[in-house]
């Protein structure tokens, strides 16, 4: 049963709400509809642990997440403050509690999302009727689990939600692959191909071999063998390394049909969130950015300014092991603004070795806003940092690279250091902070075994984990699975044949 | 109205539970692991149930941080880290999940683990209270059982009936008629309430350790018997050379040294369930841990004692002896011998911390 939050703004609410409307306009945010709801913590909790929907298929995880959410409140520990959601039209869900100021401040705030949502291009590729699509997954998999049971249904999901990181996050940004060959075309090569080379002409017995010269028939058969070889190698299989490791699976594993059906879904979903892990820190930086100027140069009372500062300064707060998105953001959005504002761009302000000069270059060039603007629209948090972070900002925000000291179990400062500040935000950044892996080769060893590949730069994988993956990768491929990665520094590989679990050193070539 | 999410919490919950149950041989050794949260409930905690994902580890692992601090400066430890997805390089770390369970669950699920049989409680005809429900309505009866609401509804009956009622003045007065009182019903009900009294040797041989032992096996005693009775009593003595009967709380901490009389603690025993629990009326359970060095000469007062006043009234009586590094342990050969005699005498050595659960299954696997 549905149970719908759908319930009218109150008055005083939907008049803010178009207050704040008014002021993103003013100021060129561009989005798509957006529909608020509110609801009281329980609901709020319901959705943020569903991802926003309001109906995705059955699954524990779900619950478990709502369970912590209502605990971290129930203990004070934490609190949402407000959820939007990616689809057109957009919907954002306040909380009820919220006195005005916040409500304000949050519904500034999600417009700052939305016109993110709608402009960034790595978000030009989602699906914005993706609240249909989910449900659509929730019907497909419920039928599965009227079908096939719930445990067993839930036990394949688990398997599923284990190798749900393994996409290719730039896929629906490039076409990789050439359109392979259609079955029709390689039947019509292949019989081109085929019948004249080599053979033997049909011939009368003691005319054989005038009409069949050995010699020649050797040859021809030498050139089949080269032929054939090529053509294995052209088999090779992947034929170049696939990132996309959940696609590889649908196509090539051997499942059944539901359960290829559900692991698409889960594949589906993965794609559809990944931009939101690929954009957090500039996609919040936003919406703060956006938040901060529409209240404090409109939205504040005199009342409300404790509040105000309250709740924008809990949200920038800062801690020494943890980079808060919300602040590296938005500052470093303030600081290109100031940066186009004041002309300190270019090879001229580049080169200027002049460190006073330098600090008070201003050509009163006023580009900062449109600057930012076109931020907005092209980058994501990689290309973000790599481009705008500077060493005065790093200096500013006395910003500092950790690093894991193995001997004693502790993270510890590194260094202060530009370079080495950025590279390390850089490394952890790339791929959400995730592992990248690859399919190296389906037929490993030519005994159908899979090979996947770890692209090693400088973090170990997380071994128990790894090898409890592989577990559940077997379960889906059925035949032993091994995966590349750097363990002590030694190229290392681990293998899972479906009894037990096997790490052994790669030979070298 | 059922919502998705409490569909899936409950299937979480589920899960959980069943993490719980398959590792209840832990936390049934280790009782310290069991936070007590008011009367009714305790917390487990249970490691995260977590999906696997290829994920870095911390080694090599880093991040970018903000704030004070001079190269070198430790930040934090290794998987310290609580929440956040790891947007800073560091890793999520290993959230500890506290289970909420009711003692009922929990004696379930022990009862389930040890396979324990359903106690049966002695004498069923015997053993019943008379109790008063109010059940029906009657017309007569003294005022301090007047149903108000049905008189008061008859009143305003009559008086529109017979046209007197002016809702401008709504003034209803009842009459003799009008007037309906409680009655009552008497019920007998089958009386299950347990007494247990715990037994300690707190002589100078019995150390923490095993007095960590004997708490954590008497709060499992006490959620399995609490789940098959209605209320128990309990009641607690501890002993070296003379007897105390204590409350809980001292049963437990207390410290004491000296010899050991064992008898003194049956005395004590006897003389509390001729106070507090007349046989007839009570199930009666005795639990007596001691690490079995008894002063010799009082081997033969015990067994006398023991046969002749308390076995004969008690459900069970159940010896556990604590292996101790100083006592001797000789008692429970004494009690051997009469074992065969009583059936519902029961006797068991634990070892160390792991001899909980099975000592445990042997004192309630009686079903009695």
């Amino acid at each position: 049963m549905v149970v719908t939050t759908h319930r009218p703004l109150p008055k005083v609410l939907s008049d803010i709400q178009q207050e704040m409307e008014q002021h993103a306009l003013d100021y060129g945010l561009d989005f798509f509809k957006t529909i608020f709801e509110v609801l009281d913590y329980e609901e709020l909790s319901m959705f943020a642990a569903y991802g926003g929907f309001p109906v995705r298929y059955p699954h524990w995880r779900f619950g478990a997440q709502y369970d912590e959410l209502m605990k971290g409140y129930s203990y004070g520990l934490q609190k949402i403050y407000e959820m939007v959601i990616n689809t057109d039209p957009c919907y954002a869900y306040l909380l009820s509690c919220n006195d005005i100021t916040d409500q304000k401040l949050v519904i500034a705030h999600v417009y700052g999302h939305c016109d993110f949502f709608k402009n960034n291009a790595w978000f030009s590729h989602t699906n914005r009727k993706m609240l249909d699509q989910m449900a659509n997954h929730a019907t497909r998999v419920n039928q599965h689990i009227d079908t096939f049971g719930y445990e067993t249904v839930e036990m394949f999901i688990d398997t599923c939600l284990s190798l749900e990181s393994l996409i290719d996050p730039y896929l629906p940004h490039i076409r990789r692959t050439k359109k392979s060959e259609s079955k029709a075309d390689a039947k019509k090569r292949s019989d081109a191909e085929g019948d004249n080379a080599g053979g033997r002409f049909p011939a009368k017995m003691y005319m054989d071999r005038y009409i069949n010269p050995e010699d020649i028939l050797e040859e021809e058969a030498d050139q089949k063998r080269i032929k054939a070889q090529e053509m294995a190698d052209q088999l090779k299989f992947p034929k170049e390394r696939l990132r996309d490791v959940l696609h590889f699976l649908i196509q090539y594993a051997p499942l059944e049909d539901w359960q290829r059906d559900v692991l698409s879904i889960i594949r589906d979903e993965a794609y559809y969130f990944a931009p939101q892990g690929q954009t957090k820190i500039m996609n919040e930086g936003w919406a703060s950015f956006w938040h901060s100027t529409i209240m404090t140069k409109h939205g504040l009372t005199d009342q409300g300014l404790i509040n105000y500062a309250d709740h924008h300064s809990g949200t920038m707060a800062t801690s020494p092991n943890r980079l808060n998105p919300y602040k590296l953001g938005i500052e470093l959005l303030k600081d290109i603004e100031e940066r186009w504002n004041k002309g300190q761009f270019g090879p001229e302000y580049e080169n200027c070795k002049h460190m006073f000069e330098k600090e008070h270059w201003d050509k009163d060039t006023g580009l900062g806003r449109e600057k930012i603007f076109e931020v907005r629209r092209i980058h994501n948090d990689i290309t973000f940092i790599d481009t705008f972070l500077t060493p005065e900002f790093c200096y500013k925000n006395q910003m500092f690279s950790f690093g894991f000291n193995d001997s004693n179990k502790t993270y510890e400062i590194q260094s202060r250091e530009f370079q080495q500040i950025k590279q390390q935000l850089l490394n952890s950044l790339s791929n959400h902070g995730r592992p990248a892996i690859y399919v190296q080769d389906g037929n490993y060893k030519n005994r159908g075994e899979l090979y996947l590949e770890h692209d090693y730069l400088g973090v170990e994988l997380k071994l128990d984990y790894a090898q409890d993956t592989l577990v559940n990768l077997h379960n889906i491929w059925k035949r032993p699975v091994n995966i590349e990665t750097v363990i002590d520094d030694r190229p290392t590989i681990l293998s899972y044949d479906g009894k037990k679990h096997s790490t052994n050193s790669k030979e070298k070539k | 109205m059922v919502r998705r999410i409490d569909r899936d919490q409950q299937r979480f919950d589920k899960i959980i539970k069943g993490k719980v149950r398959q590792q209840l041989r832990k936390y049934i050794n280790h009782g310290e692991m069991i936070g007590r949260k008011g009367r009714e409930t305790v917390s487990i905690p249970v490691p995260n149930i977590e999906i696997p994902h290829f994920q870095h580890g911390e080694k090599g692992s880093g991040g970018v941080g903000q704030g004070d601090g001079e190269v070198g400066e430790a930040i934090g430890r290794g998987k310290s880290d609580g929440d956040g997805q790891g947007q800073a390089g560091n890793e999520r770390g290993q959230h500890i999940r506290e289970v909420e369970l009711s003692l009922e669950e929990l004696a379930d699920m022990l009862g389930e683990a040890l396979e324990l049989p359903r106690i049966e409680p002695k004498g069923d005809d015997q053993l019943t209270s008379k109790k008063d429900r109010y059940t029906s309505i009657r017309p007569t009866g003294p005022d301090s059982l007047r149903h108000f609401k049905r008189t008061y509804k008859r009143a305003l009956r009559r008086m529109m009936a017979t046209d007197n009622y002016d809702p401008k003045d709504p003034v209803i007065v009842p009459a003799k008629d009008d007037e309906r009182f409680r009655s009552w019903k008497t019920v007998s009900e089958p009386h299950t309430n347990a007494a247990v009294i715990y037994m300690m040797d707190v002589s100078g041989s019995m150390t923490d350790v095993q007095k960590e032992i004997v708490r954590t096996e008497s709060f499992w005693i006490d959620t399995w018997l609490k789940r098959q009775y209605n209320g128990i009593e309990r009641r607690y003595i501890v002993h070296d050379a003379v007897a105390h009967e204590v409350d809980e709380d001292t049963f437990y901490r207390i410290r004491e040294s000296g010899g050991t009389r064992i008898s003194s603690a049956y005395r004590a025993a006897d003389l509390i369930i001729k106070r507090d629990f007349p046989p007839s009326m009570w199930n009666i359970y005795c639990f007596q841990f001691s690490d079995g060095d008894n002063w010799g000469e009082d081997n033969s007062e015990c067994i006398e004692s023991l046969t002749q006043n308390i076995i004969p009234i008690c459900n069970l009586f159940c010896y556990g002896q604590v292996r101790s590094p100083y006592g001797s342990g000789d008692f429970i050969k004494e009690l051997r011998k009469v074992e065969e005699e009583f059936e519902n005498l029961i006797l068991s050595e634990i070892e160390d911390k792991e001899g909980i659960y099975g000592s445990i299954k042997t004192f309630l696997g009686t079903g009695k």
